[in-house]
């Protein structure tokens, strides 16, 4: 199931850059020493954009929990339906959520609260994206 | 004349700040509904300007006064959130020049303004303020209760539209597209994982079952419920097209749309507009309807950290915004008749009621609580305007119904369980929300 590929932007090149090297990488605010995501032009708690930096992610996580999409509005994934979409609560920071389908994990069989690692796949026009997998 | 959007200043979204200085002071005095449909159909009496007109006429009526006397409007520009005009789409000219268009094209097709109201509506020759709410009628409602207690406005129409079109929500556009900007990628919204609408209620719910073990099946009685409630609610799209109860048998063998949410727990897009009109308590005394004084009013404001709220993040502000509700109207949860809260998605409606603490809830209990009886026969009626769930997106019938219960106006509808003296409604999101507080008296 290819993701909709994806033509990074100014905000985001660092995070796509840093996918297509196999590494994960979140906004961090080094006044705040706050991590954020989505990217944002300026810390979501300062507001300064001066002290933005892209941190490496151990890409390490856990399942916060998840639905499974039997009606999705991107063309390009209803051929994949029903397909599980969890969220991901990061290593670093639990507040951080990221995205994933789960790649390997057979629809509602979800181990809500377990861990994951990080995996890269690339979306339809090979720009490569972090996904996640079930950890053994 | 240019119109504004309301500044932060006329709404109360923090906690602390006491019994709103207009409490009492405000009355809600007439209603105005237009007829529903489930999509436009193309012809200019049929558009979300010729519903809206409709409304507002029709709340004038209700309140008895002539249009003259009307110097304030209050109105929510946006009429839809997901059946965005296309851009490619050439906007109907015949339309159009059907009304004294405006500025912009597109009012009364796919958005609305006061300045197309006005031109549209020559009775209306004493309009000296104007302010757009955004989102839903629960944030004009606040907004014009705030302007009439300031003295900004004597007799203020407050006015949500929503126009329906062809199409699915939000299938168009960027969800169509092959390649997307990295930072639509990203979301929090529409990203390429592909979550639907409802994603972030449905993931709220879900990990709401999994705390406190409770499943999806147990939303049965309050969907019942709420339909049934719809189904007398004349003014409503199911009522007026579908007249169809909603069995417990019917809600859990629809299909899902992100499971734990299935096709019922969305609510239906339709066409409809609905209008109210408030005046000062002392004005209210004397016109044709029995007045429904507004208490106070609270607003949250509440922001995810990351990507879509946690339920921790969600109960932290409805809590939050319960206190907020009950120390602007100086009253108790105690007090409140029945409730009105929002659930245009069904799985929002416990967070909200739970987050008031409705006939001593804590959190994780509300489901468990749909299992007694939350009929408007009842002791504790959940939701009797049905929602909705009950009548299709409009975000209002909540509000019309405790309107109308207070007045003794709710026809089959009517809460007999209680006496219907104050009341609790607003919305949209556990996260971002108005709401009001309203009473049969001013005291």
């Amino acid at each position: 199931m290819a993701k909709q590929g994806v033509q990074p932007d100014e905000l985001t090149k660092p995070f796509w850059d840093a996918a297509t090297n196999g590494k994960l990488v979140i906004q961090n605010c080094t006044a705040c020493n706050r991590l954020q995501n989505p990217p944002l032009p300026r810390c979501g708690q300062c507001g300064s954009g001066d002290n933005l930096e892209w941190k490496e992610m151990s890409g390490r996580g856990t399942i916060y929990n998840y639905c499974v999409v039997y009606d999705c509005p991107i063309r390009s994934l209803q051929e994949g339906q029903p397909f599980n979409l969890a969220v991901i609560m990061l290593e670093e920071d639990p507040a951080i959520q990221m995205y994933s389908h789960l790649p390997g994990t057979p629809v509602d069989e979800v181990p809500i609260g377990g861990p994951v690692r990080v995996v890269f796949e690339p979306t339809a026009n090979g720009q490569v994206v972090p996904e996640w997998e079930v950890a053994a | 004349m240019t119109t504004q959007m309301a500044p932060e200043s006329m709404y109360r979204s923090t906690e602390g700040l006491g019994v709103w200085e207009h409490r009492g002071k405000v009355a809600s005095v007439g209603i105005g509904h237009s007829p529903t449909a489930r999509r436009w159909d193309g012809r200019p009496e049929t558009s979300v300007g010729a519903l809206s007109i409709l409304a507002m006429r029709r709340a004038i009526e209700d309140a008895g006064i002539s249009p003259d006397q009307v110097d304030g409007i209050v109105v929510v520009p946006v009429t839809t959130t997901g059946a965005h005009w296309d851009p490619d789409t050439p906007i109907p000219m015949d339309v159009v020049n059907a009304f004294n268009p405006s500025s912009d094209p597109l009012d009364g097709i796919g958005q609305l303004s006061a300045e197309w109201l006005i031109k549209n509506m020559p009775e209306l020759t004493n309009v000296k303020f104007t302010m757009n709410a955004p989102g839903c009628m629960s944030a004009a409602i606040v907004v014009a209760a705030q302007a009439v207690g300031d003295g900004l406005t004597s007799n203020c129409l407050v006015l949500k539209g929503w126009h329906n079109l062809d199409g699915r929500y939000n299938h168009g556009g960027s969800s169509a597209a092959e390649v997307v900007p990295g930072s639509l990628a990203l979301g929090p919204g529409r990203t390429i994982w592909g979550p639907p609408g409802c994603f972030g209620t449905a993931l709220q719910f879900a990990e709401y079952c999994h705390r406190y073990g409770k499943n999806h099946d147990m939303m049965a009685p309050f969907m019942e419920n709420s339909r049934r409630n719809g189904l007398m609610f004349p003014e409503g799209y199911w009522a007026q097209h579908r007249p169809e109860e909603l069995t417990p048998e019917d809600y859990l063998a629809a299909r899902w749309i992100a499971k734990p949410a299935n096709l019922f727990d969305n609510d239906i897009p339709i066409m409809v507009a609905a209008s109210y009109l408030f005046t000062t308590a002392d004005r209210a005394k004397d016109l044709k309807q029995k007045p429904v004084y507004i208490l106070g009013h609270a607003s949250s404001r509440g922001s995810a950290r990351s990507l879509t709220p946690t339920l921790e993040e969600v109960q932290a502000e409805t809590g939050s915004t319960g206190r907020k509700i009950f120390e602007a109207a100086g009253i108790t949860v105690d007090d409140l008749s029945f409730e009105n809260m929002y659930d245009g998605f069904a799985e929002f409606h416990q967070f909200h009621i739970e987050g008031l603490g409705y006939r001593g809830m804590k959190f994780g209990d509300a489901l468990d609580f749909y299992q007694t009886d939350i009929s408007i026969e009842g002791p504790n009626p959940v939701l009797p305007s049905g929602g909705n769930i009950g009548s299709g997106r409009s975000r209002f019938w909540m509000h019309t119904d405790c309107m109308q219960q207070i007045q003794g106006r709710a026809g089959a509808r009517t809460v007999t369980g209680v006496k219907p003296e104050i009341a609790v409604s607003g919305g949209p999101m556990p996260m971002g929300g108005n709401f009001t507080v309203w009473s049969a008296t001013p005291d």
